[in-house]
């Protein structure tokens, strides 16, 4: 029998296991959404306030679960709005497909209302995308999207449908199975071998991950191996959640702002085996200084991966978990017994120096022992929050919960790390609660929140468990910070000086709001806040000249890290 | 710095030289030349792209190009073992006093004169890179009034091959 285009799309949509998908209607979808209405009790489409939102929300839904996430916007200004979100997914690698519909193909080059050549601008921040304008290719064009967004290393891929194409029939065989990924690549067992000597010869062996371990599924396989191989690990932002924080062998989040423990550390090493992570900018700072003293092994699904940022001595081309698991069963068991104690000096250092930074904070600013710090507001949270997955924004409050947070389960951590996209949280929020059904707990600042606060409205009418924690100093932190740094406290359009009420604003979108400005205050609105099954903001007052650090400054190396700013 | 000389097997779809010129934009690569063209399939086209750079900037071009979903094979083509050819299409003005220099160097150079006006002339000339600059550099006290050049299309000697299907 023969289908419309549009209910090909929603078909195929189901036929992948997506149940939920988020988007904004427009008149180029219209046939589309009206095929989303019919099937409104196989595949549940949540409507966001913005479009950027509802990419953020795809992304938290593939980032929660390891699904692909799906978008739907129409043409024009709905596909490009979704374009920070798409750039967003495809730095931190997380499949989505976003599927965005266009004028018909007549129409097409001709400057037609709401036209825009989405394919050409999203070419390089997508893994692929396409522009369907024969029906008779729509169903397979959505199932290789489905299949190059999850296979290797995920990414987006936007798939462009034209009005008349939604509108044509089509014969349509519906496949029983959602599409396979393409076949892993395996590491080559003689480099693993190499690997295993390297290893072996090691006295001081770090362990450097990213989101690899957690798209490759390989937690255990990890920790297994550093347990063999008495390694100390370190992280990247995308890492962080792969091993539970409480790992002994966990010295956190390394560079910019990591850890002072895990970022000497690494420097000290003598050998820094690289794990699905691609040693950003904002991970190895100045890269002529980095690595000067260890020596490399990287492993990556991704081949472009390696050699690109850092050169490796050794790598290896391959699938994380099955490298690792060979590679466990290569290597020769050791202990370190001069490395730990190291690393126990190292972490008694870093603990003193974070109780110094904050004594110097206390100080300045005359803290009582009842004031907010970033710290005790994600500990207080965090004795709350149970298994919710925490989502932030980006900035000061980022750094700080990539920081302290516990976290126990993979995917429970979602952050835009490599676009640092501020205004990512909620959208995400939403999205990774809709897909697990837990509570998000969003981190956000002030200037975060107030990018994409409007999607309050959908967590609202979705009825979304969903607790935001916005960490309010009325200032752009992150950039105060370095005009404190580097621009003889210059503050250019960093102090907020807004009369926004956030509490008010979360009762005028119909979420509970409270304002909080002491521990106690915040202990006893964490308990309101997540006795409650809705939407709520606890809006936290913070001091302005509460630092990130750690901090690595741009283009440093760990010679100038600096732990406290006087 | 050296040249490199990679054949790129790509699916024959609408974007595709978008996707692979636009991959050498947004990494900072530079390209000295790009031909695109049929191949023995019609499913398939064929990209010749030369590039000046080290052994890690070429390393990382084909890894990025692999990458790319309509990207099929890519290899670099050795230079010592494959047919390296440009085309230069070049008109210069048709004058007595130098018709006979220009004719010599037709010759010389196996050059064709594919049109011939009253006022004009133009030569066509197929070779390495090499021999068509000098070409163009012997041509150019006389006044070239256009030129154009296709850019490099490369073929391994013997039998290696570019596969359009693995």
């Amino acid at each position: 029998m023969k289908i419309s285009g549009a209910k090909i799309v929603v078909e195929t949509l189901i036929e992948q296991g997506c149940d939920t998908v988020f988007g904004y209607p427009g008149g180029q979808v219209i046939n589309l959404f009206d095929e989303l209405y019919l099937c409104r009790d196989r595949i549940t489409h949540i409507l966001t306030a913005h479009e950027q939102g509802a990419a953020h929300a795809a992304d938290g839904y593939a980032r929660a679960t390891g699904k692909v996430g799906v978008v739907i916007a129409t043409s024009g200004p709905g596909a490009t709005n979704l374009v920070t979100g798409i750039a967003t997914a495809h730095l931190d690698s997380v499949p989505i497909v976003a599927i965005t519909g266009n004028v018909p193909c007549e129409l097409i080059g001709r400057d037609s209302f709401q036209e825009v050549d989405i394919v050409g601008v999203t070419m390089p921040i997508t893994k692929h995308n396409f522009i369907v304008k024969d029906i008779n290719e729509l169903a397979d064009t959505l199932r290789m999207a489905f299949k190059i967004a999850k296979s290797g290393r995920p990414g987006p891929v936007l798939v462009d449908i034209p009005k008349d194409v939604q509108k044509a029939l089509c014969e349509y065989e519906p496949n029983k199975q959602p599409v396979i990924p393409y076949p892993l690549i395996f590491a080559d067992e003689e480099k693993l071998r190499q690997a295993a000597e390297l290893i072996n010869e090691a006295e001081r062996p770090y362990i450097y991950f990213g989101g690899g371990i957690i798209n490759g599924k390989a937690s255990s396989a990890l920790m297994a191996f550093a347990d063999k191989t008495d390694a100390v690990m370190g992280c990247s932002l995308m890492g962080i959640s792969a091993v539970p924080s409480d790992n002994p062998r966990l010295l956190g989040m390394q560079g910019m702002h990591g850890h002072y423990a895990s970022s000497v550390a690494q420097d000290e090493a003598d050998l820094v085996i690289t794990l699905g992570a691609r040693f950003s900018d904002r991970a190895t700072g100045n890269k002529s200084r980095y690595a000067k003293n260890f020596r490399i092994i990287h492993i990556d699904i991704d081949g472009a991966e390696l050699n690109k940022n850092i050169p490796a001595n050794l790598a290896i081309r391959g699938d994380i978990n099955d490298a690792l698991q060979r590679l466990t069963a290569l290597v020769d068991e050791k202990k370190h017994p001069a490395w730990s104690e190291r690393i126990a000096e190292l972490r008694q250092e870093e603990q003193k120096r974070i109780e110094s930074a904050a004594e110097i904070t206390r100080k300045n600013n005359n803290y009582s022992d009842d004031t907010l710090t970033p710290y005790s507001i994600i500990d207080i949270i965090s004795s709350h929050a149970g298994d919710s997955t925490i989502v932030t924004d980006v900035g000061q409050h980022q750094m700080w919960t990539a920081q302290r947070y516990p976290f126990t389960k993979p995917r429970t951590f979602l952050s835009s790390g490599g676009l640092g996209t501020m205004g990512f949280g909620m959208g995400a929020a939403i999205g990774a609660a809709a897909a697990t059904g837990r509570r998000s707990v969003l981190f956000t600042g002030d200037g975060s929140f107030g990018m994409n606060l409007n999607e309050l409205a959908t967590a609202v009418s979705q009825g979304t468990p969903l607790v935001t924690v916005i960490m309010n100093n009325g200032v752009l932190g992150m950039v105060r910070q370095w005009q404190t740094l580097f621009f003889d406290r210059h503050y250019s359009n960093t102090t907020l000086d807004r009369r926004t009420d956030f509490v008010k604003l979360a009762e005028a979108f119909g979420a509970k709001g409270i304002r909080v400005s002491t521990a106690s205050e915040l202990e006893k609105a964490a308990s309101e806040a997540f006795a409650d099954g809705g939407t709520y903001v606890i809006d936290c007052t913070v001091n302005s000249d509460e630092f990130v650090l750690p901090m690595l400054p741009p283009g440093g190396s760990i010679d100038d890290i600096i732990t406290e700013i006087k | 710095m050296d040249q490199y000389v990679i054949g790129v097997i790509v699916s024959n779809v609408s974007g595709v030289l978008s996707r692979v010129s636009g991959m050498f934009t947004r990494r900072g690569f530079n390209i000295d030349s790009l031909t695109v063209g049929e191949t023995e399939s019609s499913g398939f086209s064929r990209i010749t792209i030369a590039f000046h750079g080290d052994e890690d900037i070429k390393e990382r071009i084909l890894q990025q190009l692999q990458k790319l979903h309509d990207v099929r094979e890519v290899e670099v083509l050795d230079k010592h073992d494959t047919v390296i050819r440009d085309l230069l299409l070049i008109k210069v003005r048709n004058k007595p006093e130098i018709r006979q220099d220009i004719m010599t160097a037709v010759e010389i150079f196996r050059s064709k004169i594919v049109d011939y006006s009253p006022t004009s002339l133009t030569c066509e000339l197929t070779g390495e890179t090499a021999k068509i600059d000098a070409f163009i550099e012997l041509l150019k006290p006389y006044g070239i009034m256009e030129m154009c050049r296709t850019g490099i299309v490369a073929i391994e000697r013997g039998e290696n091959c570019l596969k359009t299907v693995k």
